[in-house]
C-alpha cells in the first residue's frame, strides 16, 4: 500500500499542519509503512468480531442534568490573546 | 419536460435540557457571552465529557414517539473539522451507531389526505458556538470575528428523513408536524427564532417517471417555516432552469438569504471536508437498557395525533379545529380547560381558534402570557351558550377581560349593560310597539318574495335593537317579527 503526495497534502490542509517538500518524501515513506501495516491487520478474519468503540470493557456512566459550572469567564478570557465585550476575538472567518 | 421534485429533510432539534449535552453549563438562552462557557466547553486540555442523562431520556422519547427502533448501545464519534465556533476542532456526534433506528411521522396533506415520512434514523450530538462577523479590529487594523461559546455543547439530535417529500408543501407539513411532536413532548421549547429547531433541505429533480435519482443540493440552516418554503420554491426553479438549459447539478451545499431571496454556494463536494469520523476515546457506549426506556414510555403525554382523534370523538370537533387545537400542546390544554367549563366545545373552538388566536397574533403573544384565563373565556362560553349576551356583547365582554377591567365575566356584563333581554313578552311587546310606527315598510315586506323579505328584515332589526337598548335577543326578535308580519 502507498500514499501519494497529493494524498500527505490533503490531510495535512485537513489538520492544519504544514509540512514542506522535504517532510512530505519523509511522511510518504513513515506512512507508508504504517499503512502496510494496517494491510497486515486487513488479512485477519473479523467475521464474528464486533468493532471495538472502546478499550474498556465498560459503559459510559450518565450525569444528571443538573447545572454544577458557575461563570469563569474572566479567568478564561484572562489566558485568550484577544477577547472584547466578551467575545473571544479571532481572525475573519467567512464560510 | 415534466420533472418529479424530491425532497429530503435533516432537522436540528435543540434539546430543552438544562445543561449542555457533556458539561454541567446552564444552556439558558440570552447570557452573556461565554458566561456559560466552561473548561470542557472550551475544551481545556485534561477535560473529560460526561454525557447527560435528560438528553439520552429525551431522545427516546422521542424514538418512541415515531414508533423507531431504541439504539440499545450507541457509540460516539468525532466528526473532525476546523472552525472556530467549534473549539475541540471536532464535533461530538453519533455515526454508525445512533441512538434512534428508522421511525415514520404521519403528515396531513391540505386536501384532507395523510402521508408517511420515513425517518432514517436520529441521533444526538452537540451544537457549536455563535461566530459574530461584526466590525471587530486587531491592533493593526484587520477584521476580526467574534466568537460566543454559551451554545457550544447545547444537545441537539439531528433527525434525518428518507427522500420521500415531493413539493414543498409536504416538506412544510412534515417541519410543523415534527414541531408539534417535539414540542408537545416537551423535549424542545420549539422557538425558532432562537433557533431551537433548523433546518436543512436536500433537493433533487428527476425526469417524471425515472426511478433513478438526480444530483442533489443541500441547503442548510433554514429557520422558519416560511424561509423553507421559499427556499425549497426558489431551489426547484434554480435547478429547473439548469437542467431545461442542458446544464448539470453540481452537488453542492447552499446558503438561503429569505430576506432577498436569493442563494448562494457555501461549498461543492470538491472542496468537501472530509470529517476523518472515529469513535470518541473520551467516551465509553452507552447502553440503554429496558427499564430505561420504559420509565420514557411512561413519561410519554398523549401525542398530537392522538389528541386530535380524541377531540373529534369526545367534542365532535371538524378535523380542521380539531387538527389546529392538538398540533399546539399549549393550545390543546387551555382548549380543554374552556371547554370543560364552558360546556360547549364547539363555541370554545371557535372562539379560542377566532377571537382568542387573533388577539395573541396581533400582539404577539403566547398562550402562557394571555391576559385572560381558561376559566374566564369558559364562563364567556357559558353566558354565550345560555343567551345571557349576544355575540357582539361577548366581544366587548372579551376586549373588557383582555384589558383587565374586571376579572369576573357576570359581573362585566351587569356594568357594561350586556345582559341579553330573552323574555318573549317583554320582547313581543317592543316589537308590537315599534312594527305600530311602521306601517310603509310592513307593507313592503308583505309584498316582497322570499329573497327580497330577508334583506327587508334588516329594517326592522335596527329599530328594534335600538328600542331594547341593544340587548334584545336578535333570534327571538327574528322569529317574532315573522310571526308578526307573516301571520
Amino acid at each position: 500500500m502507498t500514499i501519494s503526495r497529493e494524498d500527505i497534502e490533503k490531510v495535512a490542509l485537513l489538520a492544519r499542519i504544514r509540512v514542506d517538500d522535504k517532510q512530505v518524501s519523509e511522511l510518504e515513506k513513515d506512512l507508508g509503512n504504517i499503512l502496510n501495516l494496517v494491510d497486515q491487520l486487513q488479512n485477519a478474519n473479523t467475521e464474528n468480531t464486533e468493532p471495538m468503540a472502546h478499550p474498556l470493557d465498560a459503559v459510559q456512566r450518565l450525569r444528571a442534568d443538573e447545572v454544577t459550572e458557575t461563570d469563569q469567564r474572566e479567568a478564561f478570557q484572562a489566558i485568550a490573546p484577544a477577547t472584547e465585550a466578551g467575545l473571544y476575538l479571532v481572525p475573519k472567518v467567512i464560510d | 419536460m415534466q420533472w418529479d421534485v424530491v425532497i429530503g429533510l435533516e432537522i436540528h432539534v435543540q434539546l430543552a435540557t438544562n445543561t449542555k449535552i457533556f458539561s454541567g453549563s446552564s444552556t439558558a438562552y440570552g447570557a452573556e457571552p461565554n458566561t456559560q462557557a466552561n473548561a470542557v466547553d472550551l475544551a481545556m486540555p485534561g477535560t473529560l465529557p460526561v454525557p447527560n442523562e435528560q438528553a439520552f431520556r429525551y431522545a427516546v422519547m422521542f424514538g418512541l414517539a415515531i414508533d423507531a427502533e431504541i439504539g440499545r448501545r450507541s457509540v460516539f464519534e468525532r466528526k473532525n473539522y476546523f472552525y472556530p465556533d467549534l473549539p475541540k476542532g471536532y464535533q461530538t456526534t453519533q455515526l454508525e451507531q445512533p441512538i434512534v433506528g428508522p421511525g415514520h411521522v404521519e403528515i396531513d396533506l391540505p386536501d384532507g389526505s395523510t402521508k408517511t415520512i420515513r425517518i432514517h434514523h436520529a441521533h444526538l450530538e452537540e451544537d457549536a458556538g455563535k461566530s459574530l462577523h461584526e466590525a471587530f479590529f486587531d491592533e493593526h487594523g484587520h477584521g476580526m470575528s467574534g466568537i460566543d461559546l454559551n451554545r457550544a455543547g447545547t444537545p441537539l439530535i439531528e433527525v434525518v428523513t428518507e427522500p420521500d417529500m415531493r413539493n414543498a408543501e409536504e416538506a412544510v407539513a412534515f417541519a410543523k408536524k415534527l414541531h408539534s411532536l417535539v414540542t408537545s413532548l416537551g423535549i424542545c421549547d420549539g422557538d425558532m427564532s432562537q433557533g431551537s429547531m433548523r433546518f436543512d433541505v436536500n433537493i433533487s429533480l428527476k425526469p417524471k417517471g425515472q426511478d433513478e435519482l438526480g444530483t442533489r443540493t443541500e441547503t442548510k440552516n433554514l429557520n422558519s417555516f416560511r424561509f423553507m418554503e421559499q427556499a425549497i420554491a426558489h431551489e426547484v426553479e434554480r435547478q429547473m432552469d439548469i437542467l431545461e438549459d442542458g446544464g448539470e447539478i453540481v452537488q453542492e451545499t447552499r446558503l438561503y438569504n429569505g430576506d432577498r431571496d436569493e442563494s448562494r454556494s457555501m461549498r461543492t463536494k470538491e472542496e468537501a471536508n472530509d470529517y476523518r469520523y472515529f469513535p470518541c476515546p473520551d467516551l465509553l457506549p452507552v447502553e440503554i437498557d429496558d427499564s430505561f426506556i420504559e420509565d420514557c414510555r411512561s413519561r410519554l403525554p398523549e401525542l398530537p395525533d392522538a389528541r386530535k382523534a380524541r377531540f373529534k370523538e369526545q367534542f365532535g370537533l371538524n378535523d380542521y379545529d380539531a387538527s389546529l387545537l392538538s398540533g399546539d400542546a399549549k393550545l390543546a390544554s387551555f382548549f380543554e380547560e374552556v371547554a370543560a367549563r364552558g360546556k360547549d366545545a364547539k363555541l370554545a373552538a371557535n372562539w379560542i381558534l377566532g377571537e382568542f388566536s387573533a388577539r395573541l397574533n396581533a400582539e404577539d403573544k403566547s398562550i402562557a402570557d394571555s391576559p385572560i384565563t381558561g376559566a374566564q373565556l369558559g364562563d364567556l362560553i357559558v353566558r354565550i351558550a345560555d343567551d345571557s349576551v349576544s355575540s357582539a356583547g361577548a366581544k366587548k365582554v372579551f376586549e373588557a377581560l383582555w384589558a383587565g377591567e374586571n376579572d369576573n365575566v357576570d359581573a362585566i356584563i351587569d356594568a357594561k349593560g350586556l345582559k341579553q333581554v330573552s323574555d318573549t313578552g317583554a320582547l313581543e311587546k317592543l316589537v308590537d310597539e315599534v312594527l305600530a310606527g311602521m306601517p310603509d315598510q310592513i307593507q313592503q315586506y308583505q309584498e316582497a318574495d322570499d329573497k327580497k323579505r330577508k334583506k327587508l328584515m334588516g329594517g326592522f332589526m335596527g329599530p328594534l335593537m335600538k328600542a331594547s337598548k341593544g340587548q334584545g335577543n336578535p333570534k327571538l326578535f327574528t322569529e317574532i317579527l315573522k310571526k308578526k308580519l307573516e301571520g
